[in-house]
Order: structure tokens, then sequence, then C-alpha cells
């Protein structure tokens, strides 16, 4: 463990000196800002770069000045001191030059930033909505909408089990985009602020309850990118990531299809009848992307913080009631209005769910078209 | 100038032991008091900063839960802000104003040890939330609604505390105008004075500007929670980013006000040890009026992802730019008083130049994020994280301890252990950068904020930044040894104490007497 600390430790310095030496290699070893893949990051990294290397050259000039004045002008070394003190001129300078590449700095960033704002025309608007803690999307030209919640497993977080390759970083359902379309985000959040980040593609935009943030994505290369909630948010505020496939139009369109296909299966499932075991086996399901966080795997919750679902006098009590506070949440507390985020089928799965887990067992049943009918 | 030995006795009945403190009136136990408090709330949230860098050692949750977790970084800077930097820097005002415009003492005694003692009291009220149902504050030391008010039971204590907070520096920054304004000595004008005691009236007058602000946001966000209004909710009519607007408005102030008088020490040590004059003192009395001023119409480039109009990020962008010509004319400023000077490198002299190449530094990377199109990557990164530690730790914390080696010799009529001192000043130098300088890397390569766990690609630099954190907490130990040992003993230091000091507190003897000018001296 501690050898190959101590060998990555080294690898990261290496890095370090190289990048210092070449400069160029700073992305490969997370040193730098990543250039990303839309032409707003990229003019966000040339900025970056063009005022790293003035303030390096002004920290030079000043720093050097003041190191030669510290290794010459030393009583050891038998400096005696001037007396020079005050200057109109050199003060005047000193305050003109600074402003002078200031205003070197402000044209580009100027260009830079009313290009980042312009949204308009976009050829795809996505709805981003930010949740505690997972992210949702709705397609507003397709009509296709989903959940997208972190799938990497308890034990790798608690040191159970080896972390895999995109720790942290992983989602059920990630976010479809075709590649060279300009992708319009209207960005939104339904309990706290949030804020939707992906680094390639150089903006990160709060998410705030009751109002519309938008950005725009317009990515030049195909492939997976991987961001992060960048808005304290709550408890589990680092473990909302953010995952987009950037695909090819076909692909896209492909993808498309089979999204509106399953939506239509969903919808179709909510009118039948549905049986104790189909509705526990995705209760359970939906329980661990919704609800696990907050009230725990044993059904516990968290004392003091966040209420136990086992035994409470909620989930044994009347199945309506139960329902009700699942759909529009508790005001005040971290309990979200679920109503407006799962399908009647997941609505109705999760209730039974906990009403026969832990002990609970009442044994009733919360059908979808019950679930309907309380809307 | 030595008529200050001399003061009459009847002033002298003021009880001893343990109410000696309580009930003091006296500039120099109410300054020791505030020093006092501030280094034992120093190693309370770094304590917590501490149990911070031991869960980011390596990824997965090891020691602490996440709302745990947020609960330490809350606290932490609130601790750090409202309970170590702040009360510092009104420790040293407490001791050195009167003493370097000549007084006996501050303008307001009694409203001094009112300001002081409600201080112990917000402090427990605010670590107390530590043990409360819920759990300690977690939404961060900004507070921003609607996420604040899901804190459990401590969400009261955390606003009352913050309004005592409040009161207590309010009344501190009112004594500190009135005294340098009512009491200066006969012939000290205003550009004749210390640019310590400049630079602190400045900060007083940032306080009573914005800390009112503060104040009327948090009890807004408290009649939110309590008594059904709607200012930061949208469902209501109201609005969550209000809240950072008013927030921010006394924020970006704040930040100066942890600053400001950092600024002050270093322009009075620097010209000492260099033995040479302050370069331009008119240009930093007006630069540091100059940054004040900007401090009020800057506040929303703390906020550049809310969704701002465009308009509005021009304009906070251009603002915030402009702060570095006045900052620039003080680091200026400082690098040619020491050019051509006769330097020597004590330990006040090491930290002040250690301020100046870290603090600039930090200078360097908020004038990157003043940028809004590439601030769009900073925000709320770890690059931020890196930025305000640079600007407050080895800026304004540094100045801090430079402060107290310089002056704690005039304090206690002992010189400190010079090697101990240098020692420590190496240590933390270096440490400081172990610490602080690789979370430029992980910001820049994407690491948000005020998160318990990452991915694995940010590991080693967590692991550098950890072992620099333990190491620099350690260090700050060997700071309070040496100040117990100047306090019991030591050579005695003299009048003057340094070769090359000027200014009033340097012609009382070391220590000075309880009042400090009974008989006002004459500044020429």
């Amino acid at each position: 463990m501690l050898v190959s600390n101590v060998k990555r430790w080294l690898t990261a310095l290496a890095g370090l000196a190289l990048s210092v030496s070449t400069g160029g290699a700073a992305a490969e070893w997370g040193l730098n800002l990543r250039r990303g893949v839309t032409p707003i990051s990229q003019q966000a990294y040339d900025l970056h770069m063009l005022i790293l290397w003035i303030c390096v050259a002004i920290g030079v000039v000043v720093f050097g000045a003041m190191f030669i004045s510290i290794i010459k002008h030393r009583k050891s070394k038998g400096a005696k001191p001037a007396t020079f003190h005050e200057s109109t001129t050199v003060e005047i300078i000193w305050t003109i030059v600074p402003f002078l590449i200031l205003i070197g700095m402000a044209i580009p960033a100027t260009k830079a930033l009313i290009a980042m704002e312009n949204t308009s025309n976009p050829d795809l608007t996505i709805k981003v909505t930010g949740y505690q803690w997972k992210w949702g999307y709705d397609y507003l030209d397709d009509g296709v909408s989903f959940m997208s919640t972190l799938t990497t497993p308890k034990e790798q977080i608690l040191d159970q089990q080896e972390k895999g390759e995109n720790y942290l970083l992983e989602v059920d359902n990630p976010v479809v985009i075709p590649v060279n379309k300009k992708v319009r985000l209207l960005i939104t959040a339904n309990d706290v602020i949030h804020a939707w980040w992906v680094p390639d593609f150089g903006m990160k935009k709060d998410a705030i309850p009751g109002f519309v943030n938008d950005m725009w994505i317009k990515a030049d290369t195909e492939g997976t990118y991987r961001g992060q909630c960048a808005e304290l948010c709550g408890k589990d505020h680092g473990f909302m990531p953010i995952v987009v496939e950037v695909k090819n139009e076909a692909d896209y369109q492909q993808w498309l299809v089979a999204q509106k296909a399953a939506m239509e299966a969903d919808a179709a499932g909510a009118d039948r009848e549905w049986s104790m075991a189909e509705l526990m086996e995705r209760g359970e399901k939906v329980y661990n992307t919704n609800c696990l966080a907050c009230h725990q795997a044993n059904g516990e919750g968290v004392p003091g913080a966040f209420p136990g679902l086992k035994g409470s006098a909620l989930t044994t009590g009347p199945a309506n009631a139960h329902l009700q506070i699942v759909m529009d949440g508790k005001p005040g507390t971290a309990m979200a209005a679920f109503g407006g985020q799962l399908s009647d089928i997941d609505l109705a799965a999760v209730v039974t769910f906990e009403r026969n887990s832990w002990g609970n067992d009442l044994g009733d049943l919360v059908q979808p078209s019950e679930v309907k009918a309380a809307r | 100038m030595s008529t200050a030995t001399t003061h009459d006795t009847h002033h002298e009945e003021h009880p001893s032991g343990l109410l000696r403190w309580v009930f003091t009136t006296n500039h120099k136990d109410i300054g020791t008091l505030y020093l006092i408090f501030a280094l034992a709330m120093f190693f309370i949230g770094g304590a917590m900063a501490m149990i911070i860098r031991a869960e980011l050692f390596q990824p997965g949750l090891q020691f602490v839960d996440p709302q745990f977790f947020n609960s330490m970084t809350t606290m932490h800077a609130l601790i750090m802000v409202f309970g170590a930097v702040m009360p510092a820097f009104v420790g040293l005002a407490n001791w050195l104003v009167p003493m370097m415009i000549g007084a006996p003492d501050m303008a307001l005694p009694r409203m001094n040890n009112w300001s002081f003692w409600i201080l112990p009291f917000a402090g427990i009220m605010l670590l107390g939330t530590l043990f409360m149902e819920g759990g300690a504050p977690a939404a961060g030391w900004t507070m921003y609604p609607p996420l604040v008010l899901q804190t459990g039971n401590a969400f009261p204590f955390l606003i009352f505390s913050v309004h005592l907070l409040g009161i207590s520096s309010i009344m501190g920054a009112i004594n500190i105008i009135v005294t340098i304004v009512n009491m200066r000595a006969p012939g000290m004008t205003m550009m004749k004075m210390p640019l310590f005691v400049w630079t602190w009236l400045i900060t007083a007058y940032l306080l009573i500007a914005v800390m009112p602000v503060f104040a009327g946001a948090v009890t807004m966000l408290l009649t939110d929670q309590f008594f059904g209004t709607s200012f930061f909710n949208a469902a209501g009519g109201g609005d969550p980013v209000m809240y950072q607007h008013i927030f921010w408005f006394f924020g970006h102030p704040e930040v100066y006000i942890m600053i400001l008088p950092a600024f002050g020490v270093v322009s009075q040590i620097i010209p000492t040890f260099a033995r040479k004059r302050l370069f331009g003192y008119s240009s930093m009395v007006y630069a540091t009026a100059s940054i004040a001023f900007l401090s009020f119409i800057v506040w929303a480039h703390h906020m550049f992802t809310v969704g701002l109009p465009l308009t509005g990020e021009l304009y906070f962008m251009y603002a915030t730019m402009l702060i570095a010509v006045p900052t620039g004319v003080k680091v200026f400023n400082w690098v040619s008083t020491m050019w051509k000077g006769s330097m020597t490198f004590e330990t006040p002299m090491l930290f002040a130049l250690g301020f100046v190449v870290l603090f600039t530094i930090g200078g360097f990377s908020g004038l990157m994020m003043a940028i809004t199109p590439v601030d769009f990557q900073y925000h709320d990164t770890y690059f931020i994280v890196a930025h305000f530690h640079y600007v407050l730790v080895s800026g304004s914390v540094f100045s801090i301890f430079a402060a107290a080696y310089y002056w704690l010799p005039k304090w206690t009529g002992n010189m400190y252990d010079e090697k101990l001192g240098k020692l420590h000043f190496w240590l933390s130098a270096i440490f400081v950068n172990i610490l602080f300088f690789p979370q430029h890397f992980l910001g820049l390569a994407g690491m948000p904020r005020r998160i318990p766990d990452y991915s694995i690609q940010f590991t080693e630099f967590n692991q550098m930044s950890s072992l620099g954190g333990f190491a620099f907490g350690l260090t700050q130990l060997l700071f309070v040894y040496i100040v117990i040992k100047t306090v019991r003993g030591g050579s005695k230091a003299t009048e003057k104490v340094w070769e090359g000091a000027e200014g009033l507190e340097w012609t009382l003897p070391s220590p000075p007497p309880y009042h400090s000018f009974t008989t006002a001296p004459e500044v020429k």
C-alpha cells in the first residue's frame, strides 16, 4: 500500500516537473484545466493560460526584485540603507501599467463571455432538474425524461470493495446528446440549489429552485464526459455525478427511439394489476436509488436527522397517508416530494416495499392505478 | 518621552485573580483576552480542518459520515473567520492602537469589556450546536437557503450566535474609530498615523457598514424558517439568489476586514527590518481606502454561476479586476521599501516576507478568477479553496504571527526564542505550501469543494495536501510553546526592541505601564 502510494506520488511529482518544463504534459496529469470539447471550454482554456502566464511574468518581476533585494541588500553584507521614499512618478507608473495589462485581459474575456452567454437558436433543448441527490432530464422536443442516479456501490464507498475506474463518476442513465449540435440546457432544481458541471464543456450553472437558468453545449468529439454537482446541496452533495454521452446523429436517434419505447411500456404497465412479488422487486430498486441515502438500507434512518421507516407509525398506518407523504414530501425537511419525480409504478412499488420490509409486514399492496387516482 | 512611566495610583484598584479578567476595562488586558480566545479558536477550528483532511486522505469514507463532514467544513470556516482571525486582529488593535497614537487606553473601556465578553458565549453557543439533534450547521459558512433551512435544532442557535458575533464586532469597531478620531497625541495628524492604525480605521468602518447587513440576512432566514415569511423562497414569491446578493454584500467587505489589518501589520514590520522608511506612505493609505471602496461594489463575483445577466457579469468582472491595481500598489511599495535597505531576518520579518510572497500568489489566483468566462470553470472547485487559504492562512494568519513575534517583546518585556521562532516560520512556510498548493491542481482537474469523497484521479494531490495539513497543524503547537516561554521569562527586551523600530509604542518601557500614555507625548 505504502509502496504503491509512494510510486503514485512520484508519478504525480514527475508530472509536475514535466509540466513546468514543457507546459504540454499538464493536462494528462490532472494538473491543469481541461481543454475540453466545446468552443466554450476551449476559449476558457486559452484565457486561463493567457492570464496564468501574465501572472507568472508579473510574479517573476516582483519576486525577482524582492529576492535580489533579500540577497544583496542585507545588513550582514554591509548594506547601508538608502533614504529614498515617495515618488509620485513611480506611483503613477505602477498604477497605469497594471491598469493597461488589465485592459489587455478584459478584451478577450469580454468576447468569450458574450459568446458563452449566447444561448439562442439551439438545435435541441434539455431541461435539467437538480434533486437531493440526483439529476432529472427532460428532452423538451422529444418528450423523453428520466432520472440519473449514482451507481457506484455502497461497498466501494465504504472501502469493502476495490474501487472501479469511474468511482463516484458513474450513473444509471447518462444524458445522451448528438455531436456538433448546439444543445441548450434549461437548468432548475426541485429542493435546494445545485450546480450542473461537466469540466469538458467549460461551464457550470447553478440549478435554483423556482428559477430557470440556461447554458449551451456544442461538443465536437464523441465520447463519455463526466462531471459532478458543484454547489453544496446537503449530505450526498459528493454523490450526484453527471455523465454525458456524446453520440453521432444516427446513434443518438436510435437511443431516442429506445427511450420512447421504454417510456411507453411503462405507461402501459401502469394500468394493469401488479403482483406483490413484482412490486417488491421493483420497489427495492426504487428504494435503493431514491430513499436509501437518508432512510438507510435497514430502514432505521439516522437518529436525529432522518426518521426510520422500520415499524414507524407512518409505514405501518393507513396506506393512503403513507403514499401521500411520499408523493408530496414533508415541507421544512429533507423529505422531497417524489410525486413529480417517480412514475405511478415506481411510487406504488416503493410504498409497497416500505410496508413489507425490515419486519414491516402489513401484507397490503398499492397498485399503480391507485397512485394514478391519488394524483 | 518616558513620562509615561509615572501614573497616579488611585486608578489601580482593579480586582486580582480571575475577576481581574472578567471586569477589566484595560486595553491591554482585553487585547490579551482577545488574542487568547483567538488562539483557542484557531486550534478548535484547526482540529476540524484535521478531520476534513483525514477524511480526504484517500477516496472512500473512512472516518466520518458525509453530513458530519459538511458540518466540519461549515464550522471550521465560521470558527476560523469569526472566532480566530477577526478576534485576533481586534486583539492586536486593542493592544496597539492606544500605544501607537499616544493614548492612555481605548476611548470606551466598558464597551470594550462587553464586546470581548460576548464572544465566549457566542462561541460556546456555536460549538454547542455540535451536540444538538440534527447535528451542527452543515450548509456552508455562507448559509445559502434553501439548504440552510434543512438544519436541525442547531438553526436558531446558529443565527443567534451570528447576531452576537456581529454585535461584538460592531462595538469593537465603534471603539476603535472613536479612539483613533479623538485620542491621538498632539501633533499626530491623520497622515502621520502608523499604517496599522490607518488600516484598522478603514477596517472598522467596513465592519460597521456590513455587519448589520449580515445580521439582516440571517434574520430573514430566521423568519423564513419560523414565522412563515418567504424572503428567500421562490414558491412564496421570494428569491433564493437575493440571499446570496445580501450575503456577499457583507461577505466581500468581510474578507477585506480580515486582510486590511494584515496589510497594516506588514507595513509596520518591513520598514523596521529593512531599516528604511516605507516607500510610499500616502499611496499606501490611498490604496487601502480604494480597496475598501471597491470591496462594496464587487460582491457578485462570488456568484458568477447563479445566472446573472450578461451586463451584470461584465460589470462585476471589470470592477473585480480593478482591485488588482491598488493591491499591486501595496505589493510594489513593500518591495520598494526593501530595495536598497539594510535587511535583517528576524522571525517577524520572515513572516512578513512570507506574507508578501504567498499573499501575492493568492492575489494572482484571485485575478484569474475575476475573469468571468474562466471562473465558470474555477467556481466552487478546490482552486477557490486554494485561493482563499493562500490569502487567509499564509496571508492573514501569517501576518498575525508576524505581529505576535514583533510586539511580544514589547508586551511581555521578554525576548522570544529567536531560534524556535525561525523554526516555526520555516516549518509553517513549507507545510502551508504542501497543504494548499496541490489544491490548485485538484481544482483545475475538476474536484468540487465541500465533498467528503472523490474519484480516484484526485488521490495523490489530496494525500500531499493532507500530510502538509497535519504537519502544518502540529507546527502551530510550537507557537504556543514559544509564547508561553516568552511570557514566563527570557532575556529582557529594551524599550525599542528592534534597531529599526519607529513609532510611539517603542518609546514606552517593555512591558508598557498599565495605562499606556498618562501624559500625551508630542509628535513632531
